[in-house]
This record gives structure tokens, sequence and C-alpha cells, in this order.
């Protein structure tokens, strides 16, 4: 009894929760401006790799692939790291923001680039026959056939992709951006009680909700229409 | 308007094509029948370049398009080809489906390749599903699209590759209709099918091939009734 009732003043505290409440917010919307803008860059970048991993051409094809795998197998918090402490070595000096989303971007574009190249290779030979046969050629192929059919294969695992980026900026709470987690931690310091944890936990998960419901719907409808 | 000179196409160590010498005239509708496996569909192929020919030569209106360095898309504006499981764009509609690539290769404005998009629809018997996306489309009124996106390019010559192989038995008679009407209207046309009636009421010349090679080649009427080659014989006992 003795213990559950400290389990709840130290990790659901209410007055702690409702008092740190508009300084969460306010992380939660930097936490959401932020994995907006990276998945923005991210989705951009992400494509363009995926388009020159599927080129026969080796120039585009190689550090395609060499960029994939190496962002995709070291840590992202090393990635974040080096970005905010090592960069301003050769010149670079970023804020913790700005250092955060190079990191983040770069790092999402090798998933999404994975996702769009699943996209595209997807969609039937047919299909890039049919339209070759009319004589439109390899752009127009890929503009008004493959990657409109693509694009509305890939927005579920898109979607995915948004919500794990969405988590993993809390990762940013290292390099002193004053996202949710480090919103939480700041207070959590101050009053010597982790219940803002709990309540920015809960922000995570009521920001990811819709999106995974979201990924539901879509996968329900592209079923119907395919 | 069409000259084929020793064709032959390998797939690594699989020899599909070994030297095929064809010529076809202007208006002519030439039908090739064969085994599965002949070589048929991949000597279709490479009269529009989806397969690139490993030895011999292709000539179309006297120019090589063998040749390296062709403008393939310009090649391929001039032959229309339809497939087997018709391969239309399932996020376009109908006039979506027929208007684009007149759209895009040929510069035509939306209105005016919509408008003879509208006309092609009307000609294969579908002017009333131009807003049809191709899942709610039957096989059969799928193919006609197909038909009359390859037409809406207004191409020289019609390539067919086994288009009713994949349609049920009753919607087999309205894509043939189309393609007889077409071959009527002076098409220059190779068509690979089995549908002997066809090749009998349309063809004006036919071709077995097998393993590779021409076997035969007659009118459709000795074809059937005076098969000169003993594996023509065997080939149109076992389908007929």
């Amino acid at each position: 009894m003795e213990n559950l009732q400290k389990l709840i003043r130290y990790y659901f505290n209410y007055s702690v929760i409702k008092d740190a409440l508009p300084f969460l917010l306010k992380g939660a919307v930097l936490t959401i401006k932020f994995s907006f803008i990276a998945e923005f860059f991210g989705v951009i970048f992400g494509l363009i790799l995926a388009i020159m991993k599927i080129s026969k051409i080796k120039v585009f094809k190689y550090p395609s692939i060499a960029y994939i795998e190496f962002f995709r197998g070291t840590p992202l918090l090393m990635q974040i790291m080096f970005a905010y402490y090592a960069l301003p070595y050769i010149g670079i000096n970023l804020s913790g923001f700005f250092a955060g989303l190079l990191a983040l971007s770069l790092n999402s574009a090798a998933y999404i680039a994975e996702i769009f190249r699943a996209g595209i290779e997807s969609i039937e030979r047919g299909q890039i026959e049919a339209s070759r046969s009319l004589g439109m050629n390899f752009f127009q192929t890929m503009r008004y056939i493959v990657l409109p059919q693509a694009l509305r294969r890939v927005t579920p695992p898109l979607t995915n992709d948004f919500i794990i980026l969405l988590k993993d900026s809390s990762l940013l709470s290292v390099i002193a951006v004053v996202e949710l987690l480090r919103a939480a931690k700041e207070i959590a310091t101050w009053k010597v009680n982790p219940s803002t944890y709990t309540a920015a936990a809960f922000i995570y998960l009521l920001i990811t909700l819709p999106l995974s419901q979201l990924v539901h719907y879509l996968e329900r409808r592209y079923k119907i229409i395919d | 308007m069409i000259k084929v000179v020793n064709l032959h196409k390998k797939f690594g160590d699989l020899h599909v094509l070994k030297g095929i010498n064809l010529k076809l005239r202007k208006s002519e509708v030439l039908v090739l029948i064969g085994p599965s496996g002949s070589g048929k569909s991949t000597f279709l192929r490479c009269l529009n370049l989806l397969e690139e020919a490993t030895f011999g030569k292709i000539f179309i209106e006297g120019v090589e398009i063998t040749k390296p360095g062709i403008d393939v898309n310009k090649v391929r504006q001039k032959i229309g080809i339809v497939f087997q499981l018709f391969n239309l764009f399932p996020h376009l509609t109908a006039l979506g489906n027929v208007s684009l690539a007149p759209q895009k290769v040929l510069k035509m404005s939306k209105k005016d390749a919509e408008h003879s998009a509208k006309e092609m629809l009307n000609k294969v018997g579908l002017s009333d599903k131009i807003n049809s996306f191709p899942a709610q489309l039957s096989g059969g009124q799928k193919q006609r699209v197909a038909i009359a996106r390859a037409l809406a390019m207004n191409p020289d010559i019609m390539l067919f590759d086994e288009v009713t192989s994949a349609l049920d038995p009753e919607l087999i008679k309205g894509v043939l209709d189309v393609m007889k009407s077409l071959a009527l209207s002076g098409m220059t046309m190779v068509v690979v099918t089995h549908e002997m009636g066809f090749a009998r009421e349309a063809g004006d010349r036919m071709i077995f091939m097998d393993d590779g090679i021409i076997m035969e080649e007659n009118t459709p009427e000795n074809m059937f009734n005076n098969p000169q080659n003993p594996r023509t014989k065997k080939f149109l006992e076992a389908i007929l």
C-alpha cells in the first residue's frame, strides 16, 4: 500500500503535472514543429536517394547505397551528437535545433529512401512497359505512372516512419533542445518529481494516436481501391 | 512497311528467337500462332523495342529501328501495343488512360486530347464508361480501353499480344469485334492469338512459330485446311 502511494506521488502526481503542463505543451509544440520539418526534408532527400538507388547508373547507385547503409547502421544519438559537438571544428556552428534537424533529416532520409524504393519497385513491370510503349520517356513514366501509384502505397509506411521520427526527436534533449522530453526532464529535476515524464509520455501518445489511426484508415481504403 | 532481317534474341543462354525474317505490307493483318515459349510474344516485343534484339535488323518504313542511338520514344509513338493483362493505369479513369500520352508525348492540349479520347472510347463502345476507373470495368472493357489508349497515339502499326487470353469467354467477342473493325479500317496489325475465328476472318496472312523460328507462312485458309509443315498440323490439331 505504501509503495503504491509512492508510485502515485512520484509518477502520477496531479499537482506537479498541472503546474508543468503549459511548459510541457510548449515542448510538445516544438516536437511537432521539428518533426514535420525533419520529415519534410527527409521525404525530399529520401525520394532522391531512392531514385538514385534504383538507377542502373553506378555513380548514382553506389553512393546512395553507401549513404543508406551508413545512416541506418549507426546510432541516431551519435549522429545528433556529432552534428552538434563535432561539426563546429570544421567551421559549421549549428544551434541545437538546427544540428538536430540536420541529423534527424539525414537519418530519416535513409529510412524513407528504402520505403520509396520498395514502393516504386512494387509497381508492376507491365505499368512501365505500357507507359514506355506509348512513347513516354523515363521521367514522364516516373512522374505520371509510377510515382502517383507508389506514393499511395507508401503513405502508410511513411506515416509509420513519421511516428518513429516523432519519438526519436526526444533524443534532441541531449543537445539542449527544449522539446517535449527535455521540458519534462527540466521540471522533473527542478521539482524532484518525475511525474512530468509520465505526462510527457501521454502527450507523445496523444500525438501519435491519430497518426496510427490514419495509417489504419489509409490501409483499409487502398485495399478497397486495389 | 515492316521488314525484319535475321532477328535473334537471347536471354542469357536461352535462345528465344533464332533468325526471324519477315516482311509486312501496309494495311496487312498478320496473325502469329504457335505453342507457348515459341517466341511469339518476344518477337512482338522486339518490334516496339520493349526487348532489344540481340542480332539482326528491323526496318519500319525503311528506317532501321534496331540501330543503336535511335530515339526509342519516337519509334514507339508510331507502334501501338495491347497486352494480355491490359496494363491499364489504375490511378486514372478510362478517359485519363486514353488522354495522358497524347498530352505528354504529342503535346496536345488537355481539351483536344480529351476530345479525341472520348471519340476513341466511343469507337470501342465505351462512351458510357469514360469516368470509370479500371477496377470498375470488366476484363473485356479494360481491354477495349487499352486498345483505345494505343489508338489515341495515332499509330501506324498495332501489335496485339494474346489480348483475349485472360478474358472470360463471353467478353472475348466485344474485343475481337473492335479488332476486326480496326483491320477493316486499314490498320497494319500483328496479332498473336489463338482465336482461330479471328485469324480466318480478319487475317491476311498467318505464321506458325515454334522454337524461335517461323515454321510455316500461309494464308489463313491454307493454314487451317492444308498445313504444309507436320508440326503446324500437330499444333492445329491440338488446339482446334
